[in-house]
């Protein structure tokens, strides 16, 4: 230990922190872990199980997160009935991960009714109604408060002219409700127009959100980068995973000053498939391929995707999980990926 | 009472805002429709003429707003909303002087209009007069706002069971209540227990909860599982508009807005200045709002002859308007839907 070997030391740590027994998180980073260990990709991983039902984020599970700088998540579980606060929330204000990106996207293989579709939602991810400020005023009624601020709101949208750029995307959507919340919408979409201005290469629009929602059912092509604040984000990227085969499949990452956390875009608890071995993990191992690249660890991630994309591609029913119309199981996936892996050596 | 249709009258009187741009064709074609099948109604019709308002004026006079609080019933076509004029805007106007907290929009797919989707069968049930909607905004310092959302027991609890009281008015089997109570806690979490409250008198009607991101990504893959849904009111202003995408736009979904004393029927779609005067205009969207006042008002059968007539149209696929890619006017198209009532 007093003499680790330089390669070692360069070996980046992951930290692992699949959540409780609720949830789907263990068996799909199980599976992510298996092709991650399969296609010998230099990671180590720090796993960390912790009680996701909790009444805070333990103090370690935030000091290993920070140390290593990088972690992969499985979605902790909150209920509606317990003033406990959601932990994936906890998870994300305490440790300022202040942009939530969420790429969605047709798979070849997987039968749709919308095509062509290639959308990046980019979100807001510590503020506005997720704000947890809220008090009875007198019984029987309720204040929520919603909060934006020009600097949050500066910086996920330059995060998103960013991601624009460094990705060959050509326009960004602020969606938002500014006809109603004038003040706090119209922060953040003036904040959107502001940054704008530096990126005229990037074509710029806003949309108020209903509207957007009704475009997204009807012409989702129009849609590249989605810049918005963070409930109707949540809202977005479940119709945009929706329209093109569901939670499971696509990948998300959670980006701050401090640290970066990936998982599976569309962050669902699935409780009523947890345990079964039927949860599809292809949202967790593409996150997994996100982090890759975040890592500067592209080719492996190039490997990992195609290896994926080839199991779909294939057709073959039998290797993919019931979400998608198949009858494998969460190992049955991770295993064809595995052998699509061998093929490729 | 009216708007939970009580013991229905024999005779109806009810208001007409014919609006502006294609509003006083479609309604002109309504009228035609709903007098063509015996519906007893009487209309009492008032031209609001915004281009003439002055700057703060309300938009909408109090004759006529007394005029539907006396009625009872109002229909109302699209209206020009100006833009920077300091008029109170004329919705707002509207829900705050008729009362009217809650807004229906059914969404149905039309035999022969062909979309993405197929059998689309859900009602949205939106509170219309609280929660993100107050108002209440308030910069704390530059760069900082806090913007309110209100919601209380009493608005809750009258939207719920306006929902399934309307379930079980219109044969709907199911109720979801679609919120965010894993984050709003205490917000979306007296909503939600309000819904609760009311399911357990309605036995017969089935009771389910959705989070709102739950509810959107169901709605776009498997719109079929979904019936009645009720929930606060940007939620049902963002799921009406989804729920529109998916039958094919806002020129076919009706809405009608339900009051304490009164029903306000209006099509949600806008002026369509390109094609006003032209007799081009798709009154489809008009007509099937007027088919939600008709149920309201206990005229059943009317509106169930009504209803067929335009699925028979619309099917058979000969005469409609370009819009739906056809070459028909709206007389023409008026005309078909008379000649097939029964
Ligand atoms: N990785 C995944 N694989 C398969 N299905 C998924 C995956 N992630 C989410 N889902 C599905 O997305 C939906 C929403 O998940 P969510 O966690 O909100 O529901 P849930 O907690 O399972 O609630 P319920 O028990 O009512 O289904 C569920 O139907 C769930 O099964
Ligand atoms: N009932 C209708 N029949 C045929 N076409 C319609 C109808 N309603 C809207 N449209 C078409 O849909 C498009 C949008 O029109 P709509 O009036 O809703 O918005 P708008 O032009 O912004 O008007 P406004 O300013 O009044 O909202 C237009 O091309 C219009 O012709
Ligand atoms: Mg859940
Ligand atoms: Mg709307």
């Amino acid at each position: 230990e007093f003499f680790p070997s330089a390669r070692a030391s360069h070996v980046p740590r992951v930290t692992l922190l699949p959540g409780a027994s609720r949830g789907i998180g263990k068996e799909v980073l199980d599976a992510m872990v298996d092709i991650f260990e399969a296609a010998e990709v230099p990671l180590r991983f720090d796993r960390i199980e912790f009680d996701d039902d909790g009444e805070s984020l333990p103090e370690s599970v935030k000091q290993t997160v920070l140390a290593n700088g990088v972690a992969m998540k499985g979605p902790f579980f909150t209920p509606t009935d317990s003033p406990r606060r959601s932990m994936n929330v906890m998870l994300r204000t305490e440790l300022e991960l202040f942009c939530n990106v969420v790429h969605v996207f047709n798979i070849p293989g997987i039968e749709t009714r919308h095509k062509n579709i290639d959308i990046v939602v980019i979100r807001e991810n510590t503020e506005g109604e997720y704000s947890g400020l809220e008090h009875e005023v007198v019984p029987g009624v309720v204040e929520s408060l919603k909060i934006i601020t020009a600097e949050k709101s500066m910086r996920v949208a330059e995060y998103a002219f960013q991601y624009a750029m460094r990705n060959n995307r050509r326009k960004v959507t602020a969606v938002h409700k500014a006809n109603i919340m004038k003040a706090a919408d119209g922060l953040f979409l003036e904040c959107c127009k502001e940054v704008s201005k530096k990126y005229p290469a990037i074509e710029f629009e806003g949309m108020i959100v209903d509207n957007a929602c009704m475009q997204m059912t009807s012409k989702a092509q129009q849609f590249d980068v989605v810049v918005l604040p963070n409930l109707y984000g949540n809202i977005v990227g479940n119709i945009a995973s929706g329209l093109v085969g569901g939670a499971g499949l696509f990948p998300g990452m959670n980006i701050g000053n401090a640290a970066a956390v990936f998982e599976q875009g569309v962050r669902h608890a699935a409780t009523s498939i947890a345990g079964k071995n039927v949860a599809n993990p292809t949202g967790t191992i593409l996150g997994g391929c996100m982090m890759l690249r975040y890592l500067k660890m592209d080719a492996h991630a190039t490997t990992i995707e195609s290896a994926v994309m080839d199991v779909y591609a294939s057709g073959n029913k039998t290797k993919r999980t019931p979400d998608t119309g198949g009858t494998g199981t969460t190992k049955d996936f991770a295993q064809a990926v595995i052998s699509e892996l061998d093929a490729k050596h | 009472a009216a708007a939970m249709g009580g013991s229905a009258p024999k005779q109806f009187k009810a208001t007409l805002f014919p609006g502006d741009g294609i509003g006083p064709e479609i309604s002109e074609a309504v009228v035609k429709i709903l007098h063509a099948a015996k519906c007893p109604i009487e209309w009492e019709t008032h031209i609001i003429d915004v281009r003439s308002k002055k700057p703060g004026e309300m938009l909408v006079s109090r004759e006529a707003l007394d005029s539907v609080l006396r009625n009872g019933w109002g229909l109302k076509g699209p209206m020009e909303t100006p833009i920077g004029k300091g008029h109170r805007s004329l919705n707002l106007t509207l829900r705050k002087e008729l009362a009217l907290y809650a807004n229906v929009r059914p969404c149905l797919s039309f035999p022969g209009v062909k979309t993405l989707y197929e059998n689309v069968d859900v009602v949205t049930v939106r509170e219309n007069t609280e929660g993100e909607y107050s108002g209440l905004e308030h910069v704390v310092s530059p760069g900082i706002v806090k913007s309110l959302k209100v919601i209380t027991r009493d608005a809750s609890m009258r939207i719920n069971e306006f929902a399934f009281k309307y379930a079980r008015n219109n044969g709907r089997k199911k109720v979801t209540v679609v919120h965010k109570a894993t984050v709003m806690k205490k917000s979306d979490g007296l909503f939600l227990k309000c819904s609760r409250e009311v399911a357990k008198n309605y036995p017969d009607i089935e009771f389910e909860e959705l989070l709102i991101d739950n509810a959107s990504s169901f709605l776009v893959s498997n719109p079929s599982r979904m019936d009645v849904m009720v929930m606060p009111n940007l939620y049902g202003d963002i799921i009406s508009d989804l729920c529109a995408g998916l039958i094919g736009g806002l020129g076919l979904t009706p809405s009608c807005n339900i009051g304490e004393n009164c029903v306000l029927a209006e099509a949600v779609h806008g002026t369509a200045p390109d094609i006003s005067g032209k007799n081009l205009a798709n009154p489809t969207a008009l007509l099937f709002s007027a088919i939600m006042m008709l149920r309201e008002m206990g005229l059943r059968e009317q509106a169930s002859s009504i209803e067929s007539s335009v699925f028979r149209v619309l099917s058979e696929g000969k005469i409609r308007t370009g819009d739906l890619g056809g070459k028909s006017s709206t007389t023409e198209y008026t005309q078909a839907i008379i000649d097939n009532l029964n």
